[in-house]
């Protein structure tokens, strides 16, 4: 301890870095997200377009998108809170939320893709 | 670099501070010299060791998500998503969540301007969304068991289950966590260690409304598009 240079630039990279929250951040927050939730719901409650694939890929773009809203806005995340280190574990932890989720996805349906058809099976099955 | 050795005193550490300011390369030395224990404010590192934490939840939920998406085409005959989800029920519970997440905003703003009455106030309002948010969830559960729509009937509601009681489990413990900052707040006021709680408890809220929009766009919307 007695030999620690008590260095106030150190310090700094060490200090608890409480995010300043404003009423802007969490009004533009709440709008878009209202937005970003109202119009999902619409498309698919209303069959406003005639192809499935087309509303599911629209709806998974919103749900992106507000995910990011709420990151920015409500949690308030940036390169700067805690020296960078909290943006850091968030990308790796998306990494293995993709690897996780598209890989299972990929393997379980080429699984289900070559399994012998069997006869008479129960419907609704894949 | 002499500064650090053990037989260098204040005067040593000052004569380097000196030494680092006329020279920047020098204090960038400095700085990665710290060698031994030391003292840091007591809790600098919790809002980054809980967000940690909130990663390794969200890998929670990620492998429950991919245990959806394996098994959510798997009715074993039973009743799918178009047969059991009521939407706009699903409409108005995501709007609780959403309002709950503005009003825990509008505490952390009372909280930053020193008001204990108003971050109690908006606190309590986020606990009466969230309670409506678990209502209805519990509701709309009890309605799918009592059409035999149980987690037992099929795998797609075993995972289907599994993955928004989980979401609804988080939910409840955010609730009694904010009843116990409700209590320390109103022992204890707006302390050091209570701001602290009450910003980990604000990334836990927020962090269960992103997993929300997981859910109810994955589960609840796609679902009723397969």
């Amino acid at each position: 301890m007695a030999n620690h240079m008590h260095d106030p630039a150190h310090d700094e990279g060490h200090a608890p870095s409480p995010f300043h929250a404003t009423l802007r951040d969490y009004a533009i927050g709440f709008a878009l997200s209202a937005v970003l939730t109202a119009v999902p719901f619409w498309l698919v409650i209303s069959h406003a377009l005639a192809s499935s694939l087309a509303t599911a890929l629209i709806v998974t773009g919103f749900a992106m998108a507000q995910m990011v809203v709420h990151m920015v806005y409500f949690l308030h995340m940036n390169g700067k809170v805690e020296g960078g280190w909290t943006l850091l574990a968030l990308l790796f932890t998306v990494i293995l939320l993709g690897i996780a989720i598209s890989g299972s996805s990929w393997v379980m349906y080429h699984l289900n893709a070559n399994m012998m058809p069997v006869p008479g099976k129960m419907d609704g099955m894949g | 670099m002499t500064a650090a050795t053990p037989t260098a005193g204040a005067d040593g550490a000052r004569a380097a501070k000196a030494k680092a300011k006329a020279n920047p390369a020098a204090s960038l030395t400095a700085r990665y010299y710290a060698l031994d224990e030391h003292d840091h404010p007591e809790g600098f590192s919790t809002a980054l060791g809980f967000w940690i934490y909130l990663m390794s939840d969200c890998l929670i939920f990620a492998m429950l998500f991919a245990t959806f998406a394996v098994l959510g085409g798997n009715y074993a005959a039973g009743p799918g998503p178009r047969d059991l989800f009521d939407l706009p029920l699903v409409a108005v519970n995501t709007t609780m969540l959403l309002f709950s997440s503005l009003t825990y905003g509008l505490a952390m703003l009372a909280m930053q301007q020193g008001r204990v009455r108003g971050t109690q106030a908006w606190l309590a309002a986020t606990a009466l969304f969230g309670l409506a948010f678990v209502g209805i969830e519990l509701s709309e559960f009890h309605h799918l068991i009592l059409e035999g729509a149980g987690p037992q009937r099929s795998a797609f509601l075993s995972a289907f289950f599994t993955l928004v009681g989980t979401h609804g489990l988080h939910v409840t413990f955010g609730i009694i966590w904010i009843g116990v900052m409700l209590a320390q707040l109103g022992k204890y006021g707006l302390i050091a260690a209570n701001k602290r709680r009450l910003m980990c408890l604000s990334l836990f809220w927020h962090f269960l409304d992103v997993v929300w929009i997981g859910v109810f766009t994955f589960v609840y919307l796609i679902g009723m598009l397969r």
